[in-house]
């Protein structure tokens, strides 16, 4: 997975890595040190410092920041401080290829039955024109999931995310009749997670290992926001469909391109699935105009993907 | 016992007492025993797989997230309504009559909700967490609501069928010879601190009393808790205001259809004509009839309001009941669980023992399908399209595990009855006494 990611994108992953270890650790003493023992190579590429000006680094410099310590469940159920995840689905570039799917299934080691996101073919009147659909969780700030729950296990989060605890689950499967989106699955065998991921610690930021008996369902990715990446939806995109961002920092990207969350969904009349119900999701939907491929009713959703 | 009894004469007492006695089993009673309890262990096979397996041993999969032990569950909670009505309502009203048909009533009640918690326990995709219900407990979860109210009608229903046995016990003592050790033991066990006097049994009547009120609006509660686990969700044929009442109605149906056929099967196997009477029959056909017209009502509403606007959400799931797939059970349900038992018990002869006991019969099977169809079709008729999930997610036909099991807890219940009809009187023999003699006097 992560030796196929374009090259854009790994300058902006890195890019966010690179000032997010730099605003979380003051290190520059260190980089400075080190910067004495590496070669240039000659590719330049901006970054925004922390002062805000744009500037031009080597990529020699720049160092991936390790894998950042594994979090607490206290803090995983918390979320990430000041922070308000909000996804955009722009379905006029949506044709169905399925790389999200398969992305978010790799990343999260789902049983070969499940897809955390699917991509429904709509209609919505006899004479309107069909369009694909994808769908994740829709993170909804009035979750039904999350107020039947007997014990916590689904939570939500104060940067808005829609968690699942599975170690806490007791897979009584009242949050997948609660939910209109039809958006959880559930480990009915054995997850087939395997070796050695199957033997770690469940995290509920990472969503595995699944576990048999309990509920699974699309996180946002928020172990990929705290190193400040993309969800892996977003990432694996090769028509930029997913933009993800912060809703307090009003902007969100599909890697390529950033847009200011509110004049985009103003702009592009932006909705939300089911707003009569009142679930108030985080997922926003730009209408399916001015599509960059036709609606091709031959490529009909294939079996589930087998990753 | 001392001062009341001594007004009967002794011989009509004691003939009471001979006719009520619990008795050995006979051939039949056997075989029924043997079978009930072979059904139990193919359960518990079944059972046993499930835990081993996980629930990718039950046909259920993420659409079809609740199956047959969902609407088994509802099945058994909704029988259990009836001990209310008939201990609680009934006696309230003063309608002395019942007095025969309490016990039945009652232990069909502690039975239903025994394993109604054991099948949502079943239901479980980790049983083993069952504690996490406790120790992490949200009490805005309507499953919350549940395990209170259920586990407080279960004690309230408990003594309900304790307090009126106390006096039995007694006589059931008196003469040690005619019991097994362990009858006497068990009899000795339960009630050897119950003297007759009249203390006790002013203690005894007054507790029976608070308590039938009391579980009136435990039971009402416990069915529309119930309800509530499909109508706090948004989904079509859930979403109903109507569902409480709807529930409510339906689960005194089933459970007067419940006490047609056991008054029917006692009557037969222990000779009880003098006890449950044909006249019995007659008057609980009656409130059969009234209670099928009622949930016949609520039924009207629930669907034929829908129909009527046809929102888009709920056309697909009406149709598929009304002429789809479910359209055979759907109408099964309506006719052989509603209508064709109202129709027999309107006329007196259709309110005769036999008769009676097979619109009783049609009432309970209709009951049971009426739950799948609550539960099953509206799953499966999701907002958004069901979409990338292989074909055996699209559909529902209970596994034969999920079959096992839920005739295993049926069994379960049934065997529950049945051992306790073998240990105790199942018609009160104090309160029939006192009550005969009150009736010689008033005569």
């Amino acid at each position: 997975m992560e030796n196929n990611v374009t090259s854009r994108r790994n300058f902006l992953a890195t890019g966010l890595a690179a000032a997010a270890g730099c605003a979380n650790c003051s290190c520059g003493k260190s980089h400075t040190h080190e910067a004495q023992d590496i070669q240039p190579t000659g590719e330049k590429v901006k970054l925004l410092s922390v002062d805000g000006e744009v500037i031009e680094v080597d990529r020699a410099f720049l160092k991936p920041v390790p894998d950042l310590p594994k979090v607490s469940n206290d803090i995983e159920r918390r979320g990430i401080e000041g922070k308000k995840f909000v996804m955009v689905i722009d379905l006029s570039r949506c044709k169905n290829v399925g790389a999200c799917k398969e992305a978010c299934n790799h990343a999260h080691s789902l049983h070969p039955d499940h897809n955390w996101i699917k991509i429904d073919a709509m209609q919505d009147a006899e004479e309107s024109a069909p369009y694909w659909q994808p769908t994740t969780c829709m993170h909804c700030d009035n979750p039904p999931c999350v107020k039947v729950c007997p014990v916590d296990a689904t939570f939500k989060r104060q940067d808005g995310i829609v968690l699942i605890d599975s170690d806490r689950c007791i897979g009584c499967r009242f949050c997948m009749a609660a939910c209109p989106y039809s958006t959880r699955v559930f480990n009915w065998g054995d997850p087939q997670v395997p070796e050695p991921l199957a033997s770690e610690p469940y995290s509920c930021e990472t969503s595995t290992p699944q576990k048999i008996g309990t509920v699974g369902k699309c996180d946002f990715c928020p172990d990929m926001a705290r190193k400040g990446e993309l969800p892996h939806c977003v990432s694996a995109c090769p028509n930029g469909v997913f933009f993800f961002g912060d809703m307090n920092e009003d902007s969100v990207t599909n890697g390529a391109e950033t847009f200011r969350f509110s004049e985009l969904v103003r702009d592009k009349a932006g909705y939300r699935l089911m707003e009569d119900l009142g679930t108030k999701p985080s997922v926003y939907y730009l209408p399916p105009v001015n599509r960059n491929f036709p609606f091709e009713p031959k490529s009909e959703n294939k079996e589930p993907t087998v990753t | 016992m001392d001062d009341t009894m001594s007004q009967v004469s002794t011989t009509s007492a004691d003939k009471i007492i001979a006719d009520l006695y619990p008795r050995k089993f006979g051939t039949a009673g056997r075989i029924w025993t043997l079978v009930l309890l072979v059904i139990c262990a193919i359960g518990a096979y079944a059972y046993y797989r499930q835990l081993r397996y996980g629930l990718e041993v039950t046909a259920m999969r993420d659409y079809a997230s609740w199956g047959i032990y969902i609407s088994n569950f509802v099945f058994f909670v909704a029988i259990s309504l009836v001990g209310s009505l008939i201990t609680a309502i009934l006696r309230l009203s003063n309608a002395r009559w019942s007095t025969p048909l309490t016990r039945i009533a009652e232990i069909i009640a502690v039975s239903a909700i025994v394993f109604a918690s054991i099948i949502i326990i079943v239901d479980m995709g980790r049983p083993e967490r069952f504690m996490n219900i406790f120790l992490h407990l949200r009490i805005q979860s309507p499953i919350i609501w549940d395990v209170v109210v259920i586990s407080t009608y279960f004690v309230i229903s408990l003594l309900l069928l304790y307090l009126p046995l106390l006096p039995d016990l007694q006589i059931l003592t008196t003469d040690p010879e005619k019991n097994s050790g362990f009858q006497n033991k068990l009899y000795r066990l339960l009630g050897s601190f119950w003297r007759g006097t009249q203390e006790q049994l002013r203690i005894c009547n007054r507790s029976i009393y608070i308590l039938c009120i009391t579980i009136i609006p435990v039971a009402f509660t416990i069915h529309t808790v119930t309800s509530w686990l499909f109508a706090t969700t948004f989904r079509p044929g859930w979403d109903s205001t109507n569902f409480g009442a709807y529930f409510i109605s339906g689960a005194f149906l089933v459970g007067g259809g419940a006490v047609l056929v056991a008054m029917y099967l006692f009557r037969r196997s222990y000779h009880l004509e003098n006890y449950i009477t044909t006249d019995l029959f007659d008057k609980m056909g009656k409130i059969v009839v009234m209670l099928a017209l009622l949930y016949l009502y609520f039924n009207v509403n629930e669907y034929l309001v829908p129909a009527f606007k046809m929102k888009k959400p709920e056309e697909i799931h009406l149709h598929e009941l009304f002429a789809g797939k479910y359209a055979l059970i759907f109408w099964f349900a309506i006719l052989v669980g509603m209508i064709f038992p109202l129709i027999m018990l309107l006329f007196r002869k259709g309110r005769e023992p036999f008769p009676a006991f097979v619109a009783g019969v049609m009432v309970v099977v209709g009951a049971w399908f009426k739950r799948y169809l609550i539960v099953t079709p509206t799953l499966l008729h999701p907002f958004l399209p069901i979409t990338d999930v292989p074909e055996s997610y699209r559909r529902y036909f209970p596994s034969w595990e999920e079959w096992a099991i839920t005739m295993g807890s049926l069994a379960g219940a049934l065997l529950i009855i049945t051992f306790f009809a073998r240990l105790f009187p199942i018609i009160p023999i104090y309160e029939t006494v006192t009550e005969r003699s009150e009736t010689h006097e008033n005569l």
